[in-house]
């Protein structure tokens, strides 16, 4: 790639090198909340996504030691089981609409995809800033509802419990309602810039698969956020005028209120994962140095996923008084969704088949996706099956088997592509020893903790319950100690980070050696990402000799 | 991925080889690009506008599935006169915005027609409001109200509360996208009062002409959803 | 290989769980088969194809032949399964017209069950074995969940509507319903015993409400049905304030009434309060108790008689 950009200072470790970019061209708070520059909004989400990470992690050890025993002997006094309630209510809706929808495309994307595409900015930069501060209102909201003593409705809001509990659940439907624009006009955003801001000579087939799953993800926010918009809206009118749609005491449905919800909350599962996805398939060829088997299966992949994502939400109401039809065509279609996500799964594995293979950081969050991917995608089969699933849905299985996507799978792959692009947002290198480490922890605790909750959940033991039967008690507390493990692995990654910022080495253009247009830029990228208009003449991947790259 | 780099070198010389636009923001290689772009995010964002009434739409048709004789019973208290005119203004003010977008792009010599018709839309959306008022004002006055503040009496079918919380969600939806309107078009006027507008720039009006149309839209079924159930 | 399924799944209660655990385990096998697949294919890659500077990798794109079989294979395995789960899905979701029918009503946070006599009980079921019986669900308040881990099935509790699972248990003994949707704060204690017995044993049962009381003094049988029926939700007996007066040193007292009326509490007081409870409500509670007519049989009566009387 040298060749290509001729970058003045190419640093070396240890030598400072005052080149301008995106970080030192302005100085001061201000110049960062009235920025409009793609990269320092993507770096002002990860810090707050981050933020919100620990808040939905400190929940989730909340509630994982309250499960300890079933006495509670560690923390009597401390905690009830309407408490207990709160707080994994807390965890949900902390981690599901302040980090994990936002995490990848909000903060990785909004960084890394206009540098892919080589473009300057994304299509609307102020509306990027304004999703921004939508989503900072939505989170200044949630806070507000902490304070407030928090809700106990389960994320869901099922009703009608959601419209009769006490609380600031009206409070919360709003800070959800406000985040959803902000996942909307992020949604926007990218599809006008995917389709009018490619460098020139980039056809759709030459972008990389990280803007394909991008723009899958956008779609999805884009189509299917709206109606969770309405939904909450309704709910919050519904529980302060009694409108008489979703809550049965004045003759509505609150199985309707389940298809609104699951309409948009399960193409929402796929706003979550595919962009892991994209992830991994610009980790995998740049460390297996070798092209992405079947680029285009892959890119279509999540199209599809993305398309039949609005059509399987039934999947979550098996046993919720849906009509049996409808839970039999649901099932069907389940079964059909599990096809493209099984071919990409082949298609990183082939991509490693034969391949040059280092396992640098984002290497072994990879192949740790890969692995706790494959067993989150396992076990859905259990769920989408109709038999399996009325014994196992709305237990432990549920929950083991959701997080073994989402976190095994989302966060893995956002925590993989936050070491893959630090070099390049920081112009920092990490400590990869401690990055190995942390990464071997985090697969160790995650697996001790969601691994024993898929036996707790065969064996009949049901979600959201503050007490169990002793004879739980043992995989209970299995579960808790994982938690303390992963703890640690995240505690870790925060430390050799900070390290890094204060006195990591500087890093080079391209310390991969990626093929991408993000690694032909300086680290860190000057304000408007290329000194040059960049033309693509290739698809990206090609790690031929003689080719631009390597 | 293979690059080479052609000196296309960033904003400066890219600026110097047309004239440059006022309006023309820095990372768009061209106006055209410009333009496209917006309207792509312009489409996107009357997507979610659709998705956001579909929502209701589908709640309405689901209740109205469960309560129909009270849907039926209820509609009755609607004036379809009233309705009717109100389709009418909107109509009316769709023609005035479409030539309003049309004129804004043919340059200075039309910006009367421009700020006229822009004026006259706006005037159409206000009758649109006055009548509105009307109609919820006998409403409040009867005691149709939503939900719990249904309090009207002498009903031989029950439920037509649910009903009417849909109609003055619907409506007020509605009625707020046209106030939102209302201060679109006062802008866009004011601007093209300025002159900003000629063939190269009339973006602006071109989108919230597209904005005003669906909201127009909206109300075409609204109408018959509310004021004609058969 | 039973005792991995002893280990993953719950004890089986009837022919159709063997069903469903045949299929899970089938998945099982599956996952494993596929799991073991991938990983090996990942360890196998990443040990023998170790990076070496220098080393240049083949230009692979793409594959027809392998592409097709990974896509096209899993979607027929998918199907079948889908098949598999639909079959027992038939069968948990139609239940036998011969079946013996029991309302079911879930609440915050108790489960109440009324046999076709008119037999009630309140978390505590007695099921013949042997035979279909069909649930008839619904709920009192929010959503709830009838869950029978044993039995493999499940059904949510809808306020307003009513649905049913049915099961015909093989194994006797004491089975598990369980609350599966989520409902508030003691939705982990909202379980229900479900005792399968033999034909001759359940009819005894509704006649007489069973003839455990025999085993027991009066007041500590009283005490148990505080517990089971329950009392104890808003009757305290060490003298602390709760929804319903305490029952500490009740006994002998004049309750005052809200019409203005007052009664000596005693045999007849106590039986009227259960039995009919909205006939006199005392001064500073709410006329909230439902009736227990049915519920609380006259050797449960005479036990809480007892309890009372022995709490001064």
């Amino acid at each position: 790639m040298a060749d290509v950009i001729a970058s003045p200072g190419l640093t070396t470790t240890g030598q400072p090198a005052p080149r301008k970019n995106y970080l030192n061209a302005e100085k001061g708070i201000w110049s960062w909340m009235t920025t409009v520059d793609h990269k320092r909004i993507g770096v002002m989400y990860l810090a707050s996504v981050m933020a919100a990470f620990g808040l939905g992690g400190f929940f989730a050890l909340v509630v994982r030691l309250y499960l300890l025993t079933p006495g509670h002997e560690l923390m009597k006094g401390l905690m009830d089981s309407e408490s207990y309630n709160r707080a994994f209510t807390m965890h949900g809706a902390v981690m599901v609409f302040l980090f994990i929808i936002p995490s990848v495309p909000a903060a990785l994307g909004n960084f890394v995809l206009p540098l892919m595409l080589g473009a300057k900015d994304v299509a609307f930069p102020r509306l990027n800033l304004a999703s921004y501060y939508l989503y900072v209102t939505g989170a200044i909201m949630a806070v507000i509802v902490l304070v407030q003593g928090a809700v106990d409705t389960g994320w869901t809001f099922y009703t009608p419990y959601s419209t009769t509990t006490s609380g600031p659940v009206t409070w919360m439907t709003m800070a959800a309602f406000v985040l959803g624009f902000s996942s909307i006009f992020t949604g926007i955003n990218f599809i006008a810039t995917v389709h009018k801001l490619r460098a020139p000579g980039m056809g759709w087939f030459d972008m990389p698969l990280f803007v394909w799953g991008i723009y899958a993800t956008a779609i999805i926010q884009v189509l299917a956020t709206p109606v969770l918009g309405i939904t909450l809206v309704l709910l919050a009118i519904e529980r302060s005028f009694q409108i008489g749609i979703f809550d049965s005491r004045i003759g509505g449905d609150p199985v309707l209120f389940q298809h609104f919800f699951w309409f948009y909350s399960h193409p929402a599962v796929y706003i979550m994962i595919l962009p892991g996805m994209a992830i991994i398939s610009e980790i995998i060829p740049t460390f297996s140095r070798k092209v992405i088997f079947g680029y285009r299966s892959i890119a279509f992949s999540s199209l599809a996923i993305a398309l039949i994502s609005f059509i399987v939400w039934g999947h979550h109401m098996f046993v919720s008084g849906q009509s049996q039809l409808a839970t039999v065509v649901f099932s069907f279609i389940t079964f059909l969704v599990a096809i493209p996500s099984g071919i990409k799964v082949f298609n990183w594995v082939a991509t490693m088949w034969r391949g040059n293979i280092s396992l640098e950081t984002p290497m072994l969050y990879a192949i740790s996706f890969l692995l706790l991917f494959t067993i989150g995608g396992l076990t859905g089969i259990f769920l989408g099956a109709l038999a399996t699933d009325v014994h196992l849905t709305d237990t432990y299985f549920v929950v083991a088997h959701f997080h073994y996507v989402m976190m095994g799978g989302t966060v893995i792959a956002f925590i993989g592509g936050l070491h893959y692009w630090w070099p390049k947002m920081t112009g920092r290198m990490y400590n990869e020893k401690l990055g190995a480490i942390a990464c071997a922890l985090i697969f160790i605790g995650f697996n001790v903790t969601f691994m024993s909750q898929f036996f707790l959940g065969s064996l009949g033991m049901p979600r959201r319950y503050a007490n169990y039967l002793q004879q739980f008690q043992p995989l209970h507390a299995f579960s808790t100690f994982g938690s303390w493990i992963l703890a640690a692995g995240f505690l870790l990654i925060l430390g050799y980070l900070w390290a890094s910022l204060r006195s990591g080495p500087l890093a080079p253009d391209n310390p991969w050696g990626g093929t991408t247009l993000e690694w032909k830029t300086q680290s860190p990228p000057i304000t408007f990402n290329f000194e040059d208009q960049p033309i693509v003449t290739e698809g990206p991947y090609d790690y031929r000799p003689g080719k631009a790259s390597v | 991925m293979s690059t080479t780099i052609v000196d296309l070198s960033g904003h400066t010389s890219d600026h110097e080889e047309h004239p440059h636009n006022p309006h023309h923001q820095h990372h768009f290689k061209t106006m055209q690009q410009q333009n496209d772009t917006v309207k792509i995010g312009m489409w996107l964002f009357l997507a979610t506008e659709v998705l956001l009434f579909g929502g209701l739409f589908v709640g309405f048709a689901m209740m109205q599935a469960r309560y129909p004789d009270a849907f039926f019973a209820a509609h009755h208290h609607l004036d379809k006169n009233l309705g009717f005119l109100n389709t009418v203004v909107l109509l009316v003010s769709s023609f005035t915005m479409v030539m309003a977008v049309h004129y804004s792009s043919k340059g200075a010599k039309e910006k009367g027609k421009v700020v006229a018709l822009l004026l006259l839309t706006i005037v159409c959306a206000c009758i649109f409001l006055g009548v509105k008022y009307f109609e919820y004002e006998h409403k409040i006055h009867e005691g149709l109200l939503p939900g719990k503040f249904y309090s009207h009496h002498g009903d031989t079918v029950p439920n037509q509360f649910v009903f009417f919380s849909f109609y003055f969600m619907m409506t007020g939806l509605h009625g707020f996208h046209i106030l939102v309107g209302i201060g679109l078009l006062l802008w866009i006027t004011i601007r093209a009062n300025r002159g900003e507008f000629s063939s190269a720039y009339n973006t602006p009006v071109d989108l919230v002409g597209l904005y005003w149309h669906l909201v127009d839209l909206i109300w075409i079924y609204l109408f018959p959803l509310l004021y004609l159930i058969q | 290989m039973s005792w991995f399924r002893d280990i993953m799944l719950p004890a089986q209660g009837s022919e159709y769980s063997k069903q469903v655990d045949d299929l899970y385990m089938f998945l099982v096998w599956l996952s494993v088969f596929f799991f073991v697949l991938i990983g090996g294919l990942i360890i196998y890659s990443v040990v023998k194809w170790k990076y070496k500077p220098g080393v240049v990798t083949p230009h692979i794109t793409d594959h027809v032949g392998l592409e097709l079989t990974w896509s096209v294979l899993p979607l027929i395995i998918c199907i079948g399964i889908f098949f598999w789960g639909l079959n027992g899905y038939m069968q948990y979701s139609v239940a036998p017209g011969d079946s013996l029918e029991i309302q079911v009503s879930g609440r915050k946070w108790s489960w109440a069950f009324e046999y076709p006599d008119g037999t009630r009980s309140l978390n505590e079921a007695h099921i013949p074995s042997h035979r279909n019986v069909k649930f008839v669900i619904t709920s009192e308040d929010v959503l709830h969940d009838f869950f029978v881990p044993t039995m493999r099935v499940k059904h949510d509790a809808i306020p307003n509507r009513y649905v049913s699972v049915w099961f015909n248990a093989t194994v006797e003994g004491e089975h598990m319903v369980t609350c599966a949707e989520y409902c508030g704060k003691d939705h982990s204690k909202m379980q229900a015993k479900l005792i399968i017995e033999s034909d001759e044993k359940y009819k005894k049962w509704l006649e007489t409400g069973g003839d455990e009381w025999k085993n027991y003094p009066p007041e500590v049988w009283g005490k148990m049905q505080w517990e089971a029926k329950g009392c104890n939700s808003c009757h305290t007996l060490d003298g602390s304030k709760n929804q319903g007066p305490t029952w500490k040193g009740i006994w002998g007292k004049t309750e005052k009434f809200v019409d203005g009326g007052s009664a000596v509490v005693d045999e007849n007081y106590i039986t009227e309060s259960i039995y009919q409870p909205q006939a006199h409500i005392v001064q500073g509670y709410e006329p909230v108790m439902p009736t227990f007519q049915g519920l609380v049989k006259k050797n449960d009566l005479n036990g809480l008689i007892a309890l009372i009387k022995s709490l001064k």
